[in-house]
């Protein structure tokens, strides 16, 4: 990836951080935690990668996004406000009662494709609207964002066997590997691994991937355009909390706002890393 | 007496998608291993590229429906209703209830006439179920005239709706060459003055035997057929309960939460009168031949009369 493309994929995910930690502190709850670990990556989806425009949401030949793990939705709101899809002001009512942005995805705000959240749920939407292209002929490609705690729920498998069987290639689930759940560590809790073993058994290319390197991630990404007859699963390794260093591998941050000092220094921390960006 | 023709209104909703396919260019189906009961495979044989079984995995198959309705397609999406309502309960509610997305749930094998599957299998609770979700539309159609006139009315519709089919083969009562279904509109079977049956599913057909019955007891028994539950005809339920003063309600569904519950409500708000609720008590079933099972459990004419001379004392 050209030094260019990539500070400015870093520039943009720097402000979807300060994004995240805005409304989760204006909203006095959220999940920071996850929202941080995929902020790359949902800035590489929606700046690098998908076929979208966001004055044309609606658009039959689009590439749709669905986050299965809606809780992050902080991340995917303030990525859809540094593309245009409504002001940036926004992030500060989240979760607010008569907001726009409530705490988990509804498909009826600008730039959202599924209501999702409910965890398990959106890689069978996924799934749907992938099959929906095929039967249309479309060549648009949905991508999914699955947390690694969320895919202990049983609806997981059965769209993963359902993705596999109808060939959808199509299809890029990617699961967030933060390695942390609400209770604690994934493995301690319910361990759902090896988790690339059981996508591979379930007939999925799978391809990991450094979730906070750009590199990997269009690596990664490329990777997905070359495989068909079957859906790729993306396991993206990951740093729960990551870019503000208190949060950092913290299970506490999953479901935790920042108070105002905490909001204070992650948005100083923050400002300092955009700023060595820009500099 | 001519015969009685009778059909299970599964067969009737099967034939209905196969006959609405080449007019609804973006209608799909989905089953859940279940295709040969649903009878969704008769819609699959003339059908095979636009029929998806998903296997033995209802929630993942709901997502998927609501998916495909996210991107233009109708699906119908299939499967006994045990597990469309019951087991499917929470994605109906959060992947295609919440996001309104235009899902048509086929749910056969309602109520206690599954027969000898027992307890399991009969689901006496979905419409309770449904009834939650805002924006679900609930119907139960009576026979086959109805059943057809429904899955037609549901593909025309847009937004999610619930529809509630039969494994029992039932009499076709409605005259296919006249009649006219509307979502959300009752229907008045037979007109009376001492009391109104208002029942929905097969118990139409009973609802009306028994008030041909009660008529040589001098009893005017009005009979309303409910093929929507929700959104009720509440204009009409109202009007019945200032007219006859008392309402017997009739389902093959739990007294809980179904029929009976909706019609209560909606008369204790605009005009209080008793309503005396036959339905499944709030008990399981168990297995044995249908017909039987209809009986014991009090979903036969016989028991609707004795309920409606029971209701008429009320007044």
């Amino acid at each position: 990836m050209e030094d260019s493309v990539k500070k400015n994929l870093q520039k943009i995910s720097c402000k979807v951080r300060m994004g995240v930690i805005e409304g989760t502190y204006n909203a006095k709850s959220g999940h920071p935690g996850g929202s941080l670990s995929i902020s790359d990556l949902v800035t590489y989806l929606y700046f690098n990668k998908m076929n979208v425009n966001p004055d044309d949401p609606e658009n039959p030949d689009r590439d749709r996004f669905v986050l299965s793990k809606g809780h992050t939705a902080p991340a995917l709101y303030a990525v859809l406000a540094q593309k245009g899809y409504f002001a940036e002001d926004e992030l500060k009512s989240l979760r607010h009662i008569g907001a726009m942005l409530q705490g988990h995805p509804c498909i009826h705000t600008p730039g959202i494709d599924m209501s999702s959240g409910s965890l398990g749920q959106g890689i069978s939407s996924a799934c749907g609207m992938a099959l929906a292209g095929k039967l249309d002929n479309k060549d648009y490609k949905v991508y999914t964002v699955l947390g690694d705690g969320e895919i202990e729920e049983g609806q997981v498998w059965e769209a993963a066997m359902f993705a596999s069987h109808y060939k959808l290639d199509n299809l890029v689930a990617i699961v967030d590997n933060n390695g942390l759940q609400i209770d604690g560590a994934i493995t301690e809790v319910c361990s759902p691994e090896p988790i690339t073993d059981k996508f591979e058994s379930f007939g999925w290319h799978v391809i990991t991937m450094d979730a906070h390197n750009f590199d990997s991630i269009d690596k990664a990404f490329a990777e997905t355009e070359t495989v068909t007859g079957k859906p790729v699963a993306i396991i993206q390794k990951s740093v729960k909390g990551k870019g503000v260093s208190f949060m950092e591998n913290q299970v506490g941050w999953h479901g935790t706002a920042p108070n105002k000092e905490q909001y204070e220094q992650a948005m100083t921390e923050l400002s300092a890393q955009l700023k060595e960006l820009e500099g | 007496m001519a015969d009685v023709i009778k059909k299970a209104t599964r067969e009737s909703y099967g034939e209905s998608l196969k006959e609405l396919a080449e007019e609804y260019k973006d209608l799909v189906v989905l089953d859940a291993d279940l295709a040969a009961a649903t009878k969704t495979g008769i819609f699959k044989k003339a059908y095979p590229d636009r029929f998806f079984d998903c296997g033995i995995a209802e929630a993942n198959m709901m997502g998927v429906a609501a998916g495909l309705a996210a991107c233009g397609k109708i699906p119908f999406a299939s499967t006994f209703a045990m597990f469309a309502a019951g087991r499917a309960y929470e994605i109906v509610r959060n992947s295609i209830g919440y996001p309104h997305l235009n899902v048509k749930i086929g749910a056969t094998h309602a109520g206690i006439s599954v027969g000898e599957d027992g307890a399991t299998h009969q689901c006496n609770e979905d419409i309770a179920l449904m009834r939650t979700i805002p924006g679900m539309t609930i119907i139960n159609p009576c026979d086959d005239v109805e059943a057809r006139a429904a899955v037609r009315a549901a593909v025309e519709f847009n937004g999610p709706v619930y529809m509630r089919f039969g494994r029992l083969a039932v009499p076709v009562i409605n005259d296919k060459e006249t009649y006219k279904f509307e979502i959300g509109k009752g229907v008045v079977m037979k007109d009376g003055t001492d009391v109104t049956i208002v029942a929905t599913g097969l118990m139409v057909n009973e609802a009306l035997e028994s008030a041909k019955s009660l008529e040589s007891e001098g009893i005017s028994a009005r009979v309303v057929n409910i093929h929507t539950i929700k959104p009720l005809d509440k204009e009409l339920i109202c009007k019945c309960a200032k007219e006859t003063g008392v309402i017997v309600t009739a389902e093959e569904h739990s007294i809980i939460g179904g029929l009976g519950s909706a019609v209560a409500e909606a008369v204790t708000e605009c005009c209080p009168v008793p309503v005396i609720r036959i339905g499944v008590n709030d008990e399981y079933g168990y297995s044995g031949p249908a017909v039987e099972l209809l009986k014991k459990f009090g979903l036969s004419a016989e028991n609707i009369s004795e309920k409606v001379r029971e209701a008429v004392k009320l007044k």
